[in-house]
């Protein structure tokens, strides 16, 4: 029953075997060695799990990973291969998690919100992370990161 | 104070580069290998039954299953303060979702599939889920053995009743106390169960390996009090301390959830049965919200005398807790109220009882403020009804009973050095209290509401905490120490306490989270009480770090010790200017001397800490001639609500707290714990609503249908204050303040509600809809009927609003009815 699957998972070319109902987030952190996806709720209620497929926010929860053959998988790890980036480096800099487990979607989200709108307004902040839930910060200290990141850019233009 | 370096301010928290980077590692993220087995555990569907017969044969057939366990196998108790558990009912299940077997299987799918495999059967037995039912004189009884079970010394079950401890707290003489009165006010308010929702579900790894030692790797706030509890329930089948290792790596949060023992004894009770092969338990969501602790709901009747001047003279305070069907760490929630339920007043004659009651609900147990959530939102409610009905404005009454340093506490102990003035005073003039703000929309009415709090860390005399320091090659060291990192902070405050000593900066100092076998005893990280504890403990530790380099320097080159500093990682003397030694000249090599040879060797501190001063013995009847608590944490909040009266829905448009640190040692960690804190708290009263089914199944538990707050849901602006009078006995002044953020958060709500729209609400949650449906002259219970927090069904009068304003119009029968003494309790 089981298929060979490949993907891009944060730049390298993988191949995986799957079952028809193994879920993506599962087969990221058991086949694939891939830890920042995090299991919350496992019904895409919270958010941990997030990853950028083909660039976009996803609950990995909630997908099955014989849908995504071919395409493109980034995490955390992906995006830190290298140094930090603004999003990262501002979210260091304000101490903005506490328990940190809510983090590396956190930091997808907020890197798919600059992707798209390098300078958002805080309304278009908490609506990028509104996804994404958090129990100790009660978020304050991850706006002011990100709208910190705004600033830095609006500063460079 | 001498000024500080380290202490005082903002550094980078020491995790920070690890959680932004994905590289924190948690529970579930270790890899264990190709032999890694996995469980899944068969639940009770019945809130209290009698189990006849488990059939695990079909179970045991399913191809890739290793093993099933039930109560047989481990017929043993458990518990922190009293040990009525067991890891397996074998007699009987008392909640819906309790475990009574448990398959392990080489993968988890095959695991749960074989789960519901497994054939129980059950006596249903009548549950008891309502404390007005378990209190009654012919009540079935949760646990008829009650009367034998082990607990410690300063709880005082009842047997032959539901009645698991009763705090007796007495000071004065209460009679005289309401002769004195000119007014006596009383009152009784609800507060429902809630669920910590700590984004991390729990999770343990275990090992039992072919020798004989048993590892955990277990998300836990606890790894030495676990530690300690496996070894109890473990000693018949001759495991101790030393064969036990507990490692936790960092926590996604716990809140109190993921403190004691909750779903942790299954796994180490699975790893026994399949030696050498690690085993896996892991929490799904559903279970994170029934089979862990929750917050334990409350009843509370408050009767307070008070002279016209607004001077309090007695409080009677009565309060019934569902405390759930196992109360091994809840009845010290029960506890701790007992004796601090006056709130930060000095109040001279009081009567309190706290009364710890069993249901057939799941287990009760701490969450972030250990009680004093629940009794503020009843005492701090009630202060400003009191101060309305006597014509006083409510924060100059609360500034006018505000407790003092000095003060005698409600056991007879004296109060700590406390900024509760400052407090009040501050976060009344950030609110702009009493000026009344009026909102553009003509539908909306804003209101203003305040609240004060305190809170004392809830420990046995005897909680220790104990620190190493070790220097490297470089100069750089390691802390190692047993308190846990749960987001709070704790990791980046123990560094920069070693830091002000040692004079190394906070980055250069590598401190991880605990490990049993290596690190040094902490009690347990609860209680608000690891920066002053375990602070104290790592700040000894480097005075004696630095004791180590004063000798060494003073053996290799005759200096006395008192003529030594430390200063930007270095030692120096004071009557030899030019000399200086950099730590990493020596701190692991030594001192050459003129002859070649070295003095000296690798410098290590230690340092213990433990507040002898306390003492949980005391008159039972009365809580006279002990000293239970260390110190009390104070502060002040308030709000600026806005409501909209059509549909009931509320905005925070400002909120600010202030509360009393001592000394903050990281400011901005100080000021997340206001926030997050804030935002919790706001979260029991805006959107958190707990509903059961009328057989005591939790209906919501899941994030669809029990909200917590998303970055949509927080407050328009939130201003937090830091007041810093010190604490005599802290590190640098510094006391706790986690959990105290979230305690005022429901009050200062009920009273901003009541001051926007006139409704003053007695029952928490207080959602939108509530307010609507209270707007609209509609009874609570007349559309929620017993679905609202079923432990509470039957008391309609605690969910009726009592209208306010010349508009309203009188509220219809079964409502309105808030002085009406119950029966029952």
């Amino acid at each position: 029953m089981n298929k060979r699957i490949t993907l891009m998972l944060n730049g390298e070319k993988r191949n995986v075997d799957v079952e028809p109902n193994d879920i993506l987030l599962d087969v990221l952190r058991e086949k694939l060695g891939v830890k920042s996806p995090k299991i919350g709720c496992e019904r895409g209620d919270c958010g941990a799990c997030t990853v950028l497929l083909d660039g976009k926010t996803v609950r990995s929860c909630l997908i099955l990973t014989i849908e995504v053959d071919g395409q493109e998988i980034m995490t955390v790890e992906g995006l830190s291969a290298g140094s930090l980036t603004p999003v990262q480096e501002s979210l260091l800099e304000h101490n903005s998690f506490q328990c940190g487990f809510c983090a590396p979607g956190i930091v997808l989200a907020a890197t798919e919100l600059f992707e798209n709108h390098p300078r958002p307004t805080e309304e278009e902040i908490k609506e990028a992370i509104s996804g994404n839930l958090c129990r100790c910060t009660g978020y304050q200290s991850i706006i002011e990161a990100l709208l910190d990141v705004t600033q830095k850019a609006r500063t460079k233009v | 104070m001498t000024p500080t370096k380290y202490v005082g301010e903002s550094t980078r928290r020491v995790d920070g580069l690890e959680k932004v980077t994905g590289a924190a590692s948690f529970v579930d993220d270790l890899e264990f290998g190709p032999n890694l087995l996995h469980a899944e555990i068969v639940e009770s569907p019945y809130a209290h039954a009698v189990i006849k017969s488990i059939d695990t044969s079909a179970a045991e057939r399913v191809p890739g299953v290793v093993r099933v366990v039930t109560g047989k196998d481990f017929p043993y108790r458990f518990g922190l303060y009293m040990q009525d558990r067991f890891i397996f009912p074998s007699d009987r299940v008392r909640f819906v979702g309790e475990q009574v077997a448990a398959v392990i299987a080489r993968d988890a799918k095959t695991a749960k599939r074989a789960a519901q495999l497994v054939k129980v059967v059950y006596e249903e037995l009548k549950p008891v889920l309502d404390l007005g039912e378990a209190l009654k004189a012919d009540a079935v009884l949760v646990h008829p053995d009650l009367g034998s079970y082990t607990r410690c010394p300063w709880f005082f079950p009842q047997a032959e009743t539901n009645i698991a401890h009763w705090r007796k707290t007495r000071k004065g003489d209460i009679e005289k106390g309401f002769l004195e009165a000119d007014e006596i006010f009383e009152d009784t308010y609800t507060v429902p169960r809630y669920a910590h929702c700590a984004i991390e579900p729990h999770a343990i790894v275990g090992l039992y390996d072919r020798s004989g030692r048993l590892t955990l790797w277990s998300a836990s706030q606890s790894p030495y009090t676990q530690r300690h509890v496996f070894a109890q329930a473990l000693a018949p089948l001759g495991i101790s301390h030393k064969d036990i290792r507990v490692v936790t790596p960092y926590i996604g949060g716990g809140f109190g959830g993921k403190a004691g023992v909750s779903m942790e004894i299954i796994g180490v009770a699975l790893a026994a049965v399949v030696r050498g092969n690690p085993v896996k338990l892991r929490w799904s969501r559903a279970q994170e919200f029934y089979n862990t602790y929750q917050r334990q709901g409350v009843i509370a009747r408050i009767k307070m005398g008070i002279k016209k001047d607004g001077t309090i003279t007695a409080i009677e305070h009565t309060l019934h807790w569902d405390a759930g069907a196992y109360v091994e760490y809840g009845a010290n929630v029960v506890n701790a109220v007992g004796l601090s339920a006056t709130g930060p007043y000095r109040i001279p004659n009081v009567k309190i009882d706290s009364v710890c009651v069993y249901t057939n609900l799941p287990p009760g147990g701490p969450y972030r403020g250990f009680g004093y959530s629940e009794f503020h939102f009843g005492l701090e409610s009630h202060m400003t009804t009191v101060a309305q009905k006597i014509g006083m404005d409510p924060v100059e009454f609360r500034r006018r009973n505000a407790i003092l340093e000095g003060d005698t506490l409600a056991y007879g102990a004296k109060m700590n050095p406390s900024g509760l003035h400052e407090a009040i005073d501050r976060v009344a003039k950030e609110i702009r209290w009493g000026e009344k703000e009026i909102s553009k929309d003509p539908n909306k009415s804003i209101g203003k509401g305040f609240a004060c709090f305190w809170k004392a860390p809830a420990m046995p005399p005897n909680a220790a905490s104990a620190a190493f320091i070790k220097f490297n090659e470089d100069g750089s060291l390691n802390i190692s120490v047993s308190g846990m990192e749960i987001g709070q902070g704790y990791l980046t405050v123990m560094a920069q306490i070693a830091a002000e000593v040692l004079t190394v900066p906070p980055l250069k100092i590598r401190i991880e989270p605990p490990d049993t076998d290596r690190n040094a005893y902490e009690w347990q990280t609860v209680g608000s009480h690891v920066t002053w504890g375990c602070g104290n403990a790592v700040k000894a530790a480097a005075l004696d770090a630095r004791e180590k380099m004063f000798e060494v320097v003073h053996r290799a080159h005759g200096f006395p010790h008192d003529t030594l500093y430390l200063e930007n990682e270095k030692v120096k003397c004071r009557t030899h200017p030019d000399f200086e030694l950099p730590f990493k000249d020596f701190v692991i090599s030594g001192i050459q001397t003129a002859q070649g040879n070295f003095i000296g060797g690798p410098i290590l501190g230690s340092g213990v800490f433990m507040p002898e001063f306390t003492s949980a013995l005391s008159d039972p009847e009365t809580s006279q001639g002990g000293h239970p608590n260390v110190h009390y944490t104070v502060g002040a909040a308030a709000v600026t609500l806005e409501v909209d009266k059509e549909t009931g829905k509320m905005r925070v448009l400002k909120a600010t707290l202030a509360v009393d640190a001592g000394k903050a040692v990281n400011p901005d960690l100080v000021n997340s714990q206001i926030v997050g804190g804030m935002v919790q708290g706001l979260a029991t009263v805006l959107y958190e609503d707990m509903r059961y089914d009328l057989k005591g199944k939790l209906l919501n538990a899941n994030f669809t249908d029990y909200k917590i707050p998303t970055s949509m849901d927080i407050p328009d602006k939130i201003v937090p204050i830091i007041v810093e009078v010190p604490q005599p006995d802290g590190p640098f002044g510094a006391r706790g303040i986690g959990e105290h953020t979230m305690i005022p958060a429901a009050a200062m709500v009920a009273n901003a509600v009541e001051d926007a729209v006139g409704l003053r609400i007695k029952a928490l949650p207080i959602t939108a809809e509530k307010v609507a449906l209270a707007l609209s002259h509609i009874s609570y219970e007349d559309v929620k009927g017993s679905y609202m927090g079923f432990c509470f069904a039957g008391k309609a009068d605690a969910y009726a609003f009592r209208t306010g304003g010349p508009k309203r119009k009188p509220p219809k029968g079964g409502r309105g009815k808030g002085n009406s003494r119950r029966t029952g309790l």
